[in-house]
Order: structure tokens, then C-alpha cells, then sequence
């Protein structure tokens, strides 16, 4: 069983790798890139029969008080 | 007075606070952060350095460490702490100071020497800084772009929080003197209540002419005199 938590900046946080990834793609010739938004993913392998809901609950608790900062980033959170 | 330095896997500006600390005559004894005691402590410096190798995000890690739970406890009780450089991101993301602090907008690691203005000079943290002096410290970060929501922003203007502003050699506040993208220019902030503070420059690397500059001996003078003048909360 496997979770995966994608965090990624807020809208109104400035990103600055995001701007320098996109203008990189541009020069590259990639054209219609309109934005670019640098996060981090992680992948977190539970214990074969972890119950889903409850490691659903418990992920949400770790991604809001620890693994991304509600200041500045958005998580999004999916358990396969 | 007795200052409590703590110290992270990777903390590297402790030495310098406690040298700073000693030099200025007082007493400065570390403070490892698996203790849960702050000692004797009057007053808490959360150092500068790389905790935890700036792993997840600068200070995420560090503020979760045994000693946090004793300067949270500290800081509630009405004890002064101040945080410099990754001691404000610890105390960012322990929530002792509202916003964060992100990568400076150009991506690069900024090593220099900035000016500084104080915004306000009636707290603990700023009140030995004479009018219209300008502060010559060192920064050496590359996550000390600040950041905050507009609301929290509006909260720290009304209530004076903001404590120093990056700016150039005549005191403006411009874009070009602001090294890392900060909003509104702004190094140094403390909490609603006054007692817990934090900047990215480092005053500790600033307290003996021999160094290029003293400027920020004012910033611990100025903690210094409010230790003096409040009966501080003894750490449990």
C-alpha cells in the first residue's frame, strides 16, 4: 500500500523556480508554457493491510501539522 | 543574565551567539535540543545554522525537537526569544511567529553585509537603537525571502511587528536594497505580545569592530536593558 502526497506553492506565493523552469522552456523552444509550479512529491509505503481511512486520517494530520506549511503550500493528498 | 543558545544537528552560528553573548558580558551556556530544560535561562536564542539539513523545509524538522516544546512553554509564559536566521525559520514554522520564510527570489545564496532600519524602537528586541540609525549587519541565507498572507501582513503593520527592514546607505526602503524578495522589505518581526522575535541578518556576527561592524551589540544591548527592566519568567 502506498500514499502519495504532492505539495505544491500557493497561487499567491512567489516562485521563483517555477518562473526560472518556465522561462528555461521557452528559450528551449517550448512554446505555450503559461505557468510552472516547482513542489516536492512524496511517497510514503504503509504496512501491507493498513486500513485506508484511518491512514487517509492519519496522513492529512502529518501533511497539515508537518509535511507541508499551510502558510505557503497546497498538499494533495492520494492512497493507492 | 543568563542566555540559553540551543543547538540542532547543524546548527552553526551557536558558537557565534555565545561568543557574542560573552564578549557583551554575560552569561551564555548551550542548550542541546534533545533537553527539555532551558536551565536558568532569562532569555532563549535560537541560533542560525542548517537544522536537520534544511530537510523537508528550513526549520521544519528542528521545530518538532524535545527543547521546542520547553522554549513554546517558555515563550507562552512571557519569556524573550529571539531566532536568527534558521531560529526564525524554526520559529515560523513552530507558529511563534506568523509567516514563513522562502527561497530568495533570485535563487542564489546571499553572503554580504545589508543595512537595516528599525520600524519600531519600543520593544524588547530594538529599544537601545538610537533614531534614525541605520544597522550594518551580515546576512548569509537562501531561504530568507519573507512571506505572509495579505491579512497577516495588514495585522503586523497595525501592530507593529515588523521590527527591521532591509534598506539601502540613506534608509530607503527600496527594491534594489532588499535582498531576497522579503515583502516590504522585512528581516525582522516579532509576535503580537512582544516577546518573541526573529531576523535573518545575524547581530551576533556584528559585535566587535574587528568583525567590520558592531552594529549589533544594539539588538542585545536592547535585550539586555528589557531583561533588566522585567522580572523575567525563570525556564522550569
Amino acid at each position: 500500500m502506498k500514499a502519495k502526497i504532492i505539495i505544491t506553492p500557493k497561487k499567491a506565493v512567489l516562485d521563483p523556480q517555477g518562473k526560472t523552469v518556465q522561462t528555461a522552456l521557452a528559450q528551449m523552444g517550448y512554446t505555450g508554457v503559461t505557468a510552472v509550479h516547482v513542489g516536492k512529491y512524496l511517497e510514503i509505503e504503509l504496512a501491507p493491510g493498513t486500513d485506508k481511512a484511518a491512514a487517509e486520517l492519519a496522513l492529512n494530520d502529518a501533511a497539515h501539522k508537518f509535511l507541508s506549511n499551510p502558510v505557503i503550500e497546497d498538499y494533495r493528498l492520494e492512497i493507492e | 543574565m543568563r542566555f540559553a543558545v540551543l543547538q540542532f544537528p547543524a546548527s552553526n552560528c551557536d558558537q557565534d551567539a555565545v561568543h557574542a553573548l560573552r564578549v557583551l558580558g554575560h552569561s551564555a551556556d548551550f542548550v542541546w535540543h534533545k533537553d527539555t530544560s532551558l536551565g536558568a535561562a532569562d532569555a532563549v536564542i535560537v541560533p542560525g545554522g542548517f537544522s536537520y539539513g534544511d530537510y523537508l523545509r528550513c526549520g521544519a524538522i528542528a521545530r518538532f525537537s524535545p527543547v521546542m516544546q520547553s522554549v513554546r512553554q517558555f515563550a507562552d509564559d512571557g519569556g524573550l526569544v529571539l531566532g536568527v536566521c534558521n531560529g526564525f525559520q524554526v520559529l515560523t514554522e513552530a507558529g511563534l511567529l506568523p509567516g514563513a520564510l522562502i527561497r530568495n527570489r533570485d535563487l542564489q545564496f546571499h553572503c554580504e553585509h545589508i543595512f537595516l532600519k528599525t520600524a519600531n524602537r519600543e520593544t524588547a528586541f530594538t529599544n537601545r537603537i538610537p533614531a534614525d540609525k541605520l544597522l550594518r549587519v551580515p546576512i548569509a541565507h537562501g531561504e530568507g525571502c519573507y512571506f505572509a498572507d495579505e491579512e497577516t501582513l495588514a495585522k503586523l503593520q497595525s501592530n507593529r511587528q515588523i521590527l527591521w527592514q532591509y534598506c539601502d546607505a540613506s534608509g530607503e526602503l527600496t527594491d534594489a536594497a532588499n535582498p531576497n524578495g522579503a515583502l516590504l522589505n522585512i528581516a525582522g518581526i516579532c509576535n503580537e505580545r512582544g516577546n518573541v522575535a526573529g531576523l535573518m541578518p545575524h547581530p551576533e556576527r556584528a559585535c566587535e569592530p574587528l568583525l567590520g561592524s558592531d552594529d549589533g551589540r544594539l539588538i542585545f544591548e536592547s535585550l539586555f536593558a528589557a531583561l533588566e527592566a522585567r522580572a523575567t519568567p525563570k525556564a522550569a
